[in-house]
């Protein structure tokens, strides 16, 4: 469904120090620094799969999305997306894809989301009785029908993302690349996203590649992850699989009954945390057994949870490690 | 993009534009107030012209043409250079860019779609100036209506284009409205819209027959108030038809070549 082979988009940019002397300097010599947003990365993803792309700010995530779906022309590399060229933009690709930014919108600002959907209708050509299946499905699912006839500047920023949603659904994208679709919203409004994003993707078998800065996105609508980071691709592969490469250790929590001195939780292993009525405890794998056991026989524990690392510390993790590679790298060329 | 799929979607972005339109109708009524020059044009060029008649102009005359000359910059008004240069500055021509019709049309229809409501400015208008100067407001012989009609299209596509061309060049450089202001302070001069061009020394009305300002408000007013005979107004009228073809072609080329520098900023 989609193949990138070699990606690459590198911008040029005005480098200009602050200050009046050098923005006198600037308008006889400017300086320009190449930026290289992404740096040749290649993957494959197959129709259907729901696929989170990771990395930090500036990492180059967004212009991944934008080159796939047409917006900005490569540099360097070949894409394909559904046999198209995206950078062609041929009609037939804008009918397949749809890009939904967080901070970008389409809905018509002064008029009615309803408005926006009806405009949606005739440029994408979907037909009537498609339309108003459409439009009712996501409205039930959602809870627009108080909405979409407000205008949109009137409201919340929840209410108009899951609008801006609706409106980009309205042609039932095969493709859709979604670039952080709950930024700013508040938990249940993150998980009524999540479950809708994931529940049309499934009914209509359609493509997903996110990128999102809240992890619990990403852990609940990607199986499978890439990773990005400095315009290079530093991971592909499945969740918990990058989680046993970075962070193998395990999280076990403990809730007690009566609190408990420090030394009787480090005899057990890394304390993460350690509150009156609970404790985290930082464990390798296999020793997960014999820690709970232990800790049973020893502590006043009344109920205990297994879970991996969180996903925020475990990119983190990732990050920090690709950041002391190129260090190091830099540092032997240097040398 | 298809023809076809353009044709099909057009009106509802004509509604859509129209909608918009009366949205932001208190803006509308402040542009109207900021296109009122003509009237103050009046003023001054009836007093000059109270005791005897400049060139072909009287004071009913002048009176006539700069009533013209408001209907006209009505139905010819476009804004796509401002939009242009903003939503590629804000990156918002992203969201244009994703849809299956080029944002050209799209641009189009939005300014288009507040045509309805400067009709209602300028109908009044008119009428208002039949009343005054009688049969020199409005052609007096038939042809001069449907050849009105063609030349307030050319007009307003002019105009459009002009604005696209330049709302473009953001593109290119970092920011294109002072490039807009330089082709304002041209238009002014130029177009008719302060004086008719007629009334310039013979050079400067030489130069402003083969450039594009007159085209996009003189020309109209003068086939509105009967100025040419027919063979006149055919030879305009193909100059102004050929600037809408270069000003077309020029947009499209600068617009296709402008794209594939589109860094879509933000987001």
């Amino acid at each position: 469904m989609i193949s990138v082979r070699g990606l690459r988009k590198h911008y040029k940019v005005h480098k200009r120090p602050p200050g009046l002397k050098a923005a006198f300097r600037s308008l006889f010599h400017r300086e320009y620094t190449t930026v290289k947003a992404v740096d040749g990365i290649s993957f494959e993803i197959r129709a259907g799969e729901r696929v989170g792309f990771l990395g930090p700010n500036g990492a180059g995530k967004t212009t991944t999305l934008k080159v796939l779906s047409g917006l900005l022309h490569p540099s360097e590399g070949e894409v394909r997306v559904d046999g198209h060229v995206p950078r062609h933009r041929e009609e037939a690709f804008l009918k397949k894809i749809m890009l939904v930014m967080g901070q970008k919108q389409q809905l018509l600002w002064d008029l009615p989301p309803a408005e926006t959907f009806e405009l949606n209708r005739a440029i994408y050509d979907v037909p009537q009785a498609q339309f108003k299946q459409t439009v009712d499905e996501l409205v039930a699912l959602l809870e627009l029908e108080e909405l979409i006839q407000k205008p949109s500047r009137q409201l919340s920023l929840g209410e108009r993302m899951k609008c801006e949603l609706a409106a980009a659904l309205i042609h039932r994208p095969r493709v859709l690349f979604l670039d952080e679709p709950t930024i700013g919203l508040d938990v249940s409004m993150q998980v009524t996203m999540r479950s809708f994003i994931k529940a049309y993707t499934e009914r209509h078998g359609a493509t997903l590649i996110l990128t999102s800065h809240y992890m619990d996105d990403v852990a609940a609508l990607c199986p499978r992850i890439v990773v990005i980071d400095k315009g290079a691709l530093s991971y592909d592969g499945g969740l918990d699989a990058l989680v046993q490469r970075v962070r193998p250790e395990k999280r076990v929590m403990f809730r007690l009954e009566q609190p408990v001195e420090a030394a009787r939780l480090t005899s057990l292993g890394r304390v993460v945390s350690h509150e009156p009525g609970s404790a985290v405890l930082q464990v390798p794998p296999e020793a997960v057994s014999a820690t709970i056991s232990r800790a049973l026989s020893s502590l006043p524990v009344t109920d205990l949870t297994v879970e991996n690392a969180p996903l925020e510390e475990v990119m983190s993790e990732l990050f920090a490690e690709n950041k002391a590679r190129r260090a190091s790298v830099a540092g032997e060329v240097g040398s | 993009m298809s023809l076809r799929n353009t044709v099909r979607a057009f009106p509802s972005l004509l509604r859509v534009g129209f909608s918009e339109a009366l949205a932001y109708r208190a803006e509308l009524l402040v542009w109207v107030l900021s296109t009122t020059m003509p009237f103050i044009m009046m003023a001054l060029w009836t007093a000059v012209a109270r005791d005897e008649p400049i060139g072909p102009y009287n004071a009913e005359g002048f009176v006539g043409y700069f009533l013209a000359t408001f209907v006209v910059r009505q139905l010819t008004g476009a804004w796509a250079a401002w939009q242009i240069n903003y939503e590629v500055r804000q990156g918002t021509l992203a969201m244009r860019l994703l849809r299956p019709i080029s944002p050209l049309w799209a641009y189009a229809a939005e300014n288009l779609g507040a045509v309805p409501m400067r009709v209602m400015v300028a109908v009044p208008v008119a009428i208002f100036s039949v009343l005054v100067v009688g049969e020199q407001a409005v052609p007096r012989e038939w042809w001069g209506w449907p050849l009105l009609l063609v030349t307030l299209l050319g007009g307003w596509l002019i105009t459009f284009l002009a604005n696209v061309c330049i709302g473009t060049m953001a593109l290119f450089m970092e920011s294109s409205n002072h490039v807009m202001d330089v082709w304002l302070v041209l238009f002014f001069i130029l177009s008719g819209y302060m004086f008719p061009v007629s009334l310039g020394p013979p050079w400067l009305s030489a130069l402003v027959d083969w450039l594009p300002f007159r085209y996009q408000i003189g020309l109209p007013v003068e086939v509105m108030t009967g100025r040419h005979e027919l063979p006149e107004t055919l030879l305009l009228l193909a100059r102004q038809w050929i600037w809408v073809l270069v000003l077309g072609t020029l947009a499209v080329t600068l617009w296709r070549r402008g794209l594939r520098r589109f860094a879509a900023y933000g987001g």
